[in-house]
């Protein structure tokens, strides 16, 4: 409203001129205070040993990716091909069994269905990392112990309860009317679904498993207790820090960092909108 | 005048009244597979011992021994969340209201700011190691420009890891508490303000009267949220300060990879499944009634 | 085509009746209208005919198949939405293609009745289209066009005209009807607009409350309501409604009120004699009411009242005259080239062979 205001007096061009850079302001000084650690992480991840000891060079020119090769052959390569095969699990399984329970919610009115949900919606805060310890316990006797399969059954209970918000929300999104139409020409339930509900709420359903992704990616603390061997990427990282120098370090944080950027650069729009839905 | 209905409907339909319990039980049978049972099993882990009798075992442990930093991690992990919250509910508000205007290359902006919701904790924690290492970025820029003439040494100091911490977590979380109140923000309509503006409301009145009461039940969510998630606490503590600033989660983990003793992880972890269920429970009485206007 | 009979349809949602007991007969190739404001149970209706919803009590039988708990696939019907439920994923050929293609109809004979369907609804041109580059009008089309390809035994219509702007759902009205005497399928209409359903419906079912309160044509539902609900749903300004009193005297029987005493004549007085005082309604048309010296000359016996008029609409064609006789308003309707003033004095004339009459206690109609 505010760029279409007619300004009339001196006053009202130096106030509005004044706003405008205030504002300009504060989200640059945002925008650095976010940014910044991300680029120089990058920076002085790749950054050549003798210039990052140099106190003056505060902006490296000299880079070499031998640290993080080194880290890739620790065992950071197979970390992080089993931090997507656990995610991977964890998106078949949530949406498998959470898909079901969202259209549930989306679609049909029953007996109990607000307490059930508001059941899902109080789980979703509760500290998974609570079944971690007893899990383990359990996993010994069912072999799965120290297993990707393992962790990633451990990561879909703390996926399910966001997947089923955020596919019930996402479902109800695509009006009822276009599913009962295909019922009604001569689609089943299940067939309307398929046909017309689901390719319709697909771009929806993608950002909702990267959202998966990224939740199973990040997790920690679960993964670094069950596993040993096959850990996660984080769950290696941790467990590979205390002993290393810091050039190490540095390119464990440039590793895990990557993925992050890739993924706001596809699905940033969606990002926001699914935290938005499952946060609140 | 008819026979009676009940017999004549066949089983096909009775059976879909039962549809969406059916399609909530994989959901349900998971849940108390992989949630319900740990919970129990994890009883049964801090309070019996191996042949199955009750013991106070790692109780004892957990108040009494000498390596247990039990009381430290319980007054760090509710002294971090004392100080960190309230600046990451401020400054999350902030931004919100600030990305509430409009301004070119709002969207590359707002990405920015929820960039750190999709890394992990850990690399959150690695990436603050770089900046506010020895030759970080942090201590080179503050000694080129003369503010400073020895670096600042942050790791290893207590206090300092602690401060560090605290800059880590608010950077890192602050995007969530941000994406709650800005989503509440865009909900409210932009009519609510015209028409404040129309009847001669102030800046100030306007969000004192108008945008203040109808973000409420968005800022408690968010308080709610934050809150829980600070109990669990751990990747960055344990990136940036190991033991030396203890954690509820970073003491469940040194007990179950370190020591070796399942029971008092179990016990930790019940502890902060207590304090999260008990706080969440006094948060919702509190705010209860606006909370539910809300229909949230 | 099928003629479609509801028996005793009940439906529930929870605690809350949606339908009380539905008996409907429509005869094949009829288009029936159910009317009613909203929650009166029409969509209800529709959608237990269509097999989106199951009664709670009663049948759905079609021709002499019961249907009542098949799935809408089973039915052979075809619907047209409120919304139109176009598929936006689906360009248009394909939206109309559907449920030629789920009926595994061979491929040239899709294509030509789609062609045929399009052309019938003049949307030829659009069939390459998605959903989102067509006006509402045209999306309407494509529901149509999308409802008729797969020669329905039964069309059902759910508001279908509601989203659409005035000019072009009169349009639309008349073309609807065109098209359905043309493929002559038996069709049910919801729709809340009683214009809507008087040019359009063979028979009209007008419901309240989940309960059909009259069916009849359009002429019987107009002229002769069964109830004070149909009588006052019906027709635009609302029938005038007089509390009166029947008195009997020397000369017979008459109705009277503050404002009028009407000597009624033998055959109506032999209908009503039972309810000598006591009080019934007397319902009148604002168009059956004529400013003194302007009743149409077919109009032979009326009954004069005075008032004052208390305000006009001036709506070109119609002139509607609110007149204040002392005790009540009455509702005018006079020809739009009369031509009357705030506060003058008025006299009326209310033409007696289209007086309604009504029980007051249970609003029936007596006449």
């Amino acid at each position: 409203m505010s760029n279409e205001k007619i300004l009339t007096s001196r006053g009202d061009i130096i106030r509005y001129y004044t706003y405008r850079i205030i504002l300009a302001g504060l989200v640059i000084i945002a925008v650095v205070w976010i940014a910044l650690p991300f680029i120089m992480t990058i920076l002085y991840a790749l950054a050549d040993p003798a210039q990052y000891y140099d106190p003056h060079v505060i902006i490296p020119t000299s880079y070499t990716l031998k640290h993080v090769n080194q880290l890739l052959i620790l065992g950071a390569y197979q970390a992080t091909i089993n931090s997507v095969i656990v995610a991977l699990i964890t998106i078949g399984f949530s949406f498998l069994i959470g898909l079901p329970a969202g259209y549930a919610f989306a679609r049909y009115r029953f007996r109990g269905k607000d307490s059930l949900k508001l059941f899902i919606v109080a789980l979703r805060m509760f500290p998974m990392m609570v079944i971690a310890v007893p899990l383990l316990v359990l996993y010994f006797k069912l072999g799965l112990a120290d297993t990707l399969v393992g962790i990633g059954l451990a990561h879909t209970s703390m996926a399910l309860p966001f997947v089923i918000l955020i596919t019930s929300s996402i479902i109800a999104g695509v009006r009822v009317d276009y599913e009962e139409a295909a019922m009604v020409f001569g689609l089943s339930r299940i067939g309307a679904f398929f046909r017309v509900t689901l390719p319709l709420a697909l771009p929806g359903l993608t950002a909702a498993a990267i959202f998966t992704f990224i939740m199973s990616w990040n997790e920690v603390f679960i993964a670094a207790v069950l596993s040993f061997q096959n850990r996660t990427l984080p769950a290696f990282i941790l467990n590979l820090i205390a002993g290393s120098t810091d050039f190490i370090k540095f390119a464990g944080a440039f590793i895990m960092v990557i993925p992050a950027l890739i993924f706001v650069f596809i699905a940033g729009k969606y990002l926001v909108r699914m935290w938005g839905i499952t946060l609140k | 005048m008819t026979r009676k209905s009940g017999e004549s409907i066949p089983l096909s339909i009775k059976i879909s009244n039962y549809v969406p319990y059916l399609l909530l039980l994989p959901t349900l049978a998971y849940m108390l597979f992989f949630i319900g049972y740990p919970l129990v099993e994890g009883v049964a882990l801090a309070f019996f011992d191996e042949q199955g009798h009750f013991t106070w075992a790692n109780v004892n442990y957990l108040l009494y021994d000498p390596g247990s930093l039990f009381w430290d991690a319980l007054k760090y992990t509710i002294l971090l969340a004392a100080v960190i919250i309230p600046i990451q509910v401020s400054v999350a508000f902030g931004l919100a209201l600030l990305f509430n205007a409009k301004f070119p290359g709002k969207n590359l902006a707002l990405y920015t700011v929820i960039l750190p919701l999709t890394i992990s904790d850990v690399a959150a924690g690695l990436i603050w190691y770089v900046m506010l290492g020895q030759y970080g970025f942090f201590n080179k820029l503050l000694m080129d420009l003369g503010v400073i003439s020895h670096p600042i040494i942050f790791f290893g100091i207590k206090n300092m890891e602690f401060l560090a911490i605290v800059m880590t977590e608010v950077w890192r979380a602050t995007a969530i508490v941000f994406v709650i109140i800005f989503a509440g923000l865009q909900m409210i309509s932009h009519e609510y303000y015209e028409a404040a503006e129309v009847f001669g409301a102030t800046t100030w009145q306007r969000f004192r009267y108008i945008i203040f009461p109808l973000l409420l039940p968005s800022l408690q969510a968010a308080l709610i949220i934050r809150t829980l998630f600070a109990f669990q606490i751990f990747g960055v503590v344990w990136t940036l300060a190991g033991r030396d600033i203890p954690v509820l989660a970073g003491e469940a983990y040194y007990a179950q990879t370190t020591l070796l003793r399942p029971g008092v992880a179990a016990l930790y972890a019940l502890i902060i499944a207590a304090l999260s269920v008990s706080v969440g429970a006094i948060y919702i009485k509190f705010f209860k009634a606006k909370y539910l206007e809300a229909g949230m | 085509m099928v003629d479609v009979h509801l028996r005793g349809i009940v439906k529930k949602f929870g605690h809350t009746i949606a339908l009380r007991g539905i008996d409907l007969d429509v005869e094949d190739g009829e288009f029936v209208v159910l009317l009613g404001p909203s929650g009166c149970g029409k969509t209800t209706t529709l959608r237990i005919i269509a097999g989106l919803e199951k009664p709670t009590k009663g049948k759905v039988i079609f021709g002499n198949r019961d249907v009542t708990y098949l799935p809408p696939r089973e039915r052979n019907i075809s619907m047209v939405f409120q919304s139109y439920a176009v598929w936006p994923h689906m360009k248009v050929y394909d939206n109309i293609a559907f449920p030629l293609k789920i009926k595994k109809v061979p491929k040239e004979e899709i294509d030509r009745k789609v062609k045929w369907a399009a052309e019938l609804l003049q949307i030829s041109d659009l069939l390459d289209r998605y959903p989102h580059q067509l006006s509402g009008g045209q999306r309407q089309r494509v529901a149509v066009a999308r409802a008729i390809v797969v020669e329905p035994q039964v069309l059902l219509m759910d508001e279908p005209l509601s989203n659409l702007d005035a000019l072009l759902r009169v349009k639309m009205r008349s073309e609807l009807k065109k098209l359905q005497r043309r493929i002559k399928v038996t069709t049910i209409y919801v729709t809340h607009d009683q214009v809507e359903a008087m040019t359009m419906g063979d028979r009209i079912a007008v419901m309240k409350d989940g309960k059909i309160m009259q069916i009849g044509t359009p002429t019987e539902i107009y002229h002769k309501p069964a109830n004070m609900f149909v009588a006052g749903f019906i027709g635009s300004p609302q029938m005038n409604f007089i509390d009166v009193t029947v008195s009997e005297e020397a000369d017979g029987l008459s109705l009277v009120s503050e404002d009028f005493k009407i000597k009624l004549p033998p055959d109506i007085a032999e209908l009503v004699k039972q309810y000598t005082g006591k009080t019934l309604v007397m319902g009148i048309r604002p168009e059956h009411i004529y400013p003194e010296g302007f009743a149409p000359s077919n109009v032979k016996r009326t009954v004069k009242i005075s008032g004052v008029v208390d305000f006009v609409e001036a709506l070109g064609s119609d002139t509607i005259i609110h007149l204040n006789t002392g005790s009540r308003i009455i509702v005018v309707k006079a020809s739009g080239t009369y031509h009357t003033n705030i506060g003058e004095k008025l006299n009326v004339e209310l033409g007696l062979d289209k007086i309604h009459i009504f029980r007051k206690d249970t609003e029936e109609a007596i006449l």
